[in-house]
């Protein structure tokens, strides 16, 4: 059993919480995740090390709650307890002294992000994040990252906060600026494709992080493979992160859509069971 | 030697023993027990078929050597307690070796009597002593073993890594073993469906295993959740590593990343392991599908045919490319498989699945084979005859074998490998690393439960000898069984 110790909404949809979790602390680096089941009759799901501590042995996770299992963990309270936890899992962010990095965030995948963010910096790596949402509540950890960001570029659809617009002309006007080494994104999947098109007539080394439908996330079922560069891959343990120029973007779109009827259902059972009203369950990615 | 093996098979088919079998037609709707093993009369009966020969040839058959004469004496005698009780000197988990050890090629293939007439059916009346326990709750404690002071560390909690922890804690030793997933069992619990080998018989048996004071870790990925170094630090002396071979193997032909091809590992830790079969009510779904072809002719493929049967599929196919002699699977799932109405496509091999507009599996194309002249090895290869056909099948499930699980091993350096990243080992099971020992699977490739369990007591020994200094461990090259 692992311990909720702080829970709390930085976003409509999107929940914070520190968990005991000291083994998995200890080793958890940039770019790993864990795998956690709720109860005994929960379903496993992959949910990236948001931040880590040490000292304290807890780790931090963000999550979006987009269907049943991420909707049942939102209704958890501090001082209850998850079942479960695997972790850390996954490859490590290839973190070194790369020059200029250009870090791109999208929605959720902003979490993932600041452990990138942090490790980069601790590296020496002059850093440019741009973060990119709906809207300005939808916007996490903005405080966080400018902490270890040299510059930093919000947009957001409406322009509510930042610039209005997407992430990729922000992108664009800095691979044109200055010369970049790296560009590491993660968020939805139309976002990392459309980042990975744009940076690679520029010839500019990209990374995305891939978010197929788990099992267990120890390479032993294969539910998570993708395509990369025609070749077949685990995401849990070849990845999750690959180059953006070699992935078969709509192969992974498809697979993430296999479920969706039972996803559904599911969704559907869980609200009638804890009587909630219907939310809308749009993303806001 | 390949020959043989055939041969003896072969024959078994017409001298299998018939236990009672669940009605074909009732039970590929569920996924309770299909056989329902001897009942104390027909066991006593089948006991008394045993010759107790002086020099018995069944007992070479099994990996554990389990004195087979002098337990089925017991049965004989109708006490069955005293049967099981000769078992366990010999194996920890009788009810899941009686049900799903290949015996036909394994104690009961080695049968003298086998040679004339039928064998003893040496599996059933494993697996009905061990029932008999489980059902008249006269449950037997192990005694208490005083501690000899000394930590090992065994991890994966699979049938190897079980009988290592057993072994090594009936000596005194403190035993934790590490787990990756949520349940303990390795294979017998995320791969071997309910309807074959019941999941609160793996329990009981793992309780069995506890009650010997081991300690079993769950969620515990080790090489990530813990290195080896830190468990050596952690005052753990030996290590035992039973991670098996779960990792899938894919054939690389056009459409396997389409929607509703599963690799078997997945397929059936969904509903094993996660229990997809009972969506909504446990969180994880499984696709049903109208059509389903299987490829591949192991256990792994008659597991994820039944299963599939199960959850609702009107046809299930089995595309193997080689012939009926050739199938690997147990003999008994090959028949229980047919009674159940699964067709089987001998000489097809799988050449594309076609996905329609949406990405999601219409067909699958086939080559028709023919088996050409035996060659150096006396094996017959399969050759296309030039001809192909197609499937109409929604479904498409990969069971063409697994290969060495990787996340641990990739953490260790210098550790020796052979193949694709299996560990490399002595007799005994030492790798060449001093302290790490190594079995199952992970050292041989997919194999059988029985041959990890064997593996892991010789093992045991070896841990023994190399915590209390009787030997020097160095490592003899040894070709791999
Ligand atoms: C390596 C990895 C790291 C991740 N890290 C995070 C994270 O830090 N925070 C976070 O909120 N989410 C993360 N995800 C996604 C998260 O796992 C899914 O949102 C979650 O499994 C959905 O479960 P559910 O039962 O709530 O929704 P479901 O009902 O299962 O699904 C609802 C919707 O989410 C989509 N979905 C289902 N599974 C996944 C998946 N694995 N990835 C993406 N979308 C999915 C479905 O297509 C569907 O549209 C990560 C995924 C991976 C593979
Ligand atoms: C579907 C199926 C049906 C089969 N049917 C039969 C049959 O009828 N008869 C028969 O004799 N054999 C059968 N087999 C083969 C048999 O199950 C295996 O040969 C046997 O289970 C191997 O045992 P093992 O202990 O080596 O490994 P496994 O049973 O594979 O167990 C390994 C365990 O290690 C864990 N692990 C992996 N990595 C780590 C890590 N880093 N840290 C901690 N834990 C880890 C895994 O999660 C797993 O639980 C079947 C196999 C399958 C897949
Ligand atoms: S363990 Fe397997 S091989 Fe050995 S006697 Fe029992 S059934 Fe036969
Ligand atoms: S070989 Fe057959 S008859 Fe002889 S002891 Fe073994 S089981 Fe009995
Ligand atoms: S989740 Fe099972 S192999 Fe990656």
């Amino acid at each position: 059993m692992f311990k909720i110790l702080h829970k709390k909404s930085l976003a409509p949809m999107v929940d914070e919480m520190v968990i005991d979790a000291p083994y998995v602390a200890r080793h958890a680096r940039a770019g790993n995740f864990v795998v956690l089941r709720l109860h005994e009759k929960g379903e496993r799901i992959p949910l990236t090390i948001a931040d880590s501590d040490y000292n304290n042995g807890t780790i931090t996770l963000l999550f979006q709650k987009v269907g049943k299992t991420t909707n049942e963990l939102g209704l958890t309270k501090q001082g209850d307890s998850i079942k479960d936890i695997a972790g850390p899992l996954g490859h490590p962010t290839p973190i070194k002294k790369y020059g200029h990095c250009v870090l791109v965030g999208g929605g959720i995948g902003t979490a993932t992000l600041f452990p990138i963010l942090k490790s980069l910096k601790d590296a020496d790596n002059k850093t440019t994040v741009i973060l990119g949402a709906r809207t300005k509540e939808l916007l996490v950890w903005e405080d966080r990252f400018r902490g270890y960001s040299d510059e930093l570029v919000i947009t957001t659809d409406d322009g509510s906060s930042g610039r209005k617009g997407l992430v990729t002309e922000a992108l664009k006007e800095a691979i044109e600026r200055v010369s970049v080494e790296i560009v590491i994104t993660v968020g939805p999947i139309r976002m990392m494709k459309a980042v990975s098109e744009l940076t690679k007539p520029y010839n500019v080394k990209t990374i995305v992080s891939l978010n197929p439908i788990m099992v267990e996330g120890t390479g032993m079922c294969g539910a998570c493979r993708v395509n990369i560069g025609t070749k077949t891959r685990f995401a849990c343990i070849d990845g999750p992160e690959f180059d953006g120029h070699e992935v078969n973007f709509q192969e992974l779109e498809n697979r993430l859509n296999f479920y969706k009827k039972e996803e559904e259902q599911s969704y559907n059972l869980f609200l009638r069971k804890t009587k909630r009203k219907v939310t809308s369950n749009e993303t806001v990615m | 030697m390949k020959k043989c093996l055939l041969v003896t098979r072969h024959k078994s088919l017409v001298t299998v023993f018939k236990m009672r079998f669940r009605n074909p037609e009732k039970r590929k709707n569920d996924f309770k027990e299909v056989s329902l093993g001897l009942t104390e009369r027909q066991a006593v009966k089948e006991a008394g078929r045993c010759l107790q020969c002086k020099k018995p040839h069944c007992v070479a058959g099994c990996p554990v050597e389990i004195d087979i004469p002098k337990f089925i004496s017991f049965v004989k005698e109708k006490d069955y307690l005293g049967g099981l009780r000769k078992i366990r000197e010999f194996n920890m988990l009788p009810a899941i070796c009686g049900r799903v050890c290949p015996q036909e090629n394994q104690c009961q293939g080695q049968c003298i009597l086998g040679k004339k007439k039928r064998p003893v059916s040496i599996g059933a009346l494993e697996r009905f002593v061990a029932d008999y326990e489980l059902t008249s709750e006269k449950t037997e404690i192990p005694e208490i073993i005083p501690p000899n002071g000394h930590k090992a560390a065994v991890i994966g909690s699979g049938p190897a890594g079980l009988t290592v922890a057993a072994d090594l804690a009936k000596l005194g030793y403190d035993i934790t073993v590490f787990e990756a997933l949520h349940e303990p069992g390795g294979v017998l619990t995320y791969g071997i469906p309910e309807f074959r080998l019941p999941k609160k018989i793996i329990r009981k048996e793992i309780e069995f295993v506890k009650n010997l004071g081991v300690k079993i870790v769950l969620n515990w990925v080790v090489g990530r959740t813990q290195t080896v170094e830190e468990l050596f630090k952690d005052g753990f002396k030996a290590m035992f590593i039973g991670v098996g071979a779960g990792s899938p193997k894919y054939l690389g032909i056009p459409g396997e990343n389409l929607n509703n091809v599963y690799f078997a590992s997945e397929f059936l830790t969904r509903v094993n392991l996660m229990k997809a079969h009972k969506f909504p009510v446990y969180d994880t779904p499984v696709k049903k599908a109208r059509s389903v072809a299987v490829i591949g002719g192991g256990n792994v493929a008659m597991d994820s045919a039944r299963t599939a049967l199960r959850l609702g599929a009107e046809k299930v196919y089995i595309v193997y490319r080689r012939t009926e002699h050739e199938l690997p699977s147990r003999h008994e799932e090959v028949e229980n498989a047919k009674e159940e109405g699964i067709e089987f496509l001998f000489l097809s091999n799988p050449k594309e699945i076609i996905g329609d507009d949406k990405a999601y599996v219409k067909e699958l194309r086939c080559d028709k084979m023919v088996l050409c002249e035996p060659d150096a090895s006396g094996r017959r290869r399969p050759e296309c005859s030039g001809e192909e056909f197609t499937l109409d099948v929604d479904q498409v499930i990969m069971a063409i074998g697994q290969t060495s699980n990787p996340i641990l091993v990739r953490s260790i350096g210098g550790l020796n490998l052979w193949g694709e990243g299996y560990i490399k080992v002595d007799h005994d099971g030492r790798t060449n690393l001093k302290g790490i020992f190594a079995g199952g699977d992970i050292t041989t490739g997919a194999a059988t439960v029985i041959s990890a369990m064997g593996a892991g007591k010789r093992a045991a020994r070896a841990i023994d000898d190399y915590i209390m200094g009787r030997t020097v461990g160095a490592i003899h090259e040894l070709p791999l069984q």
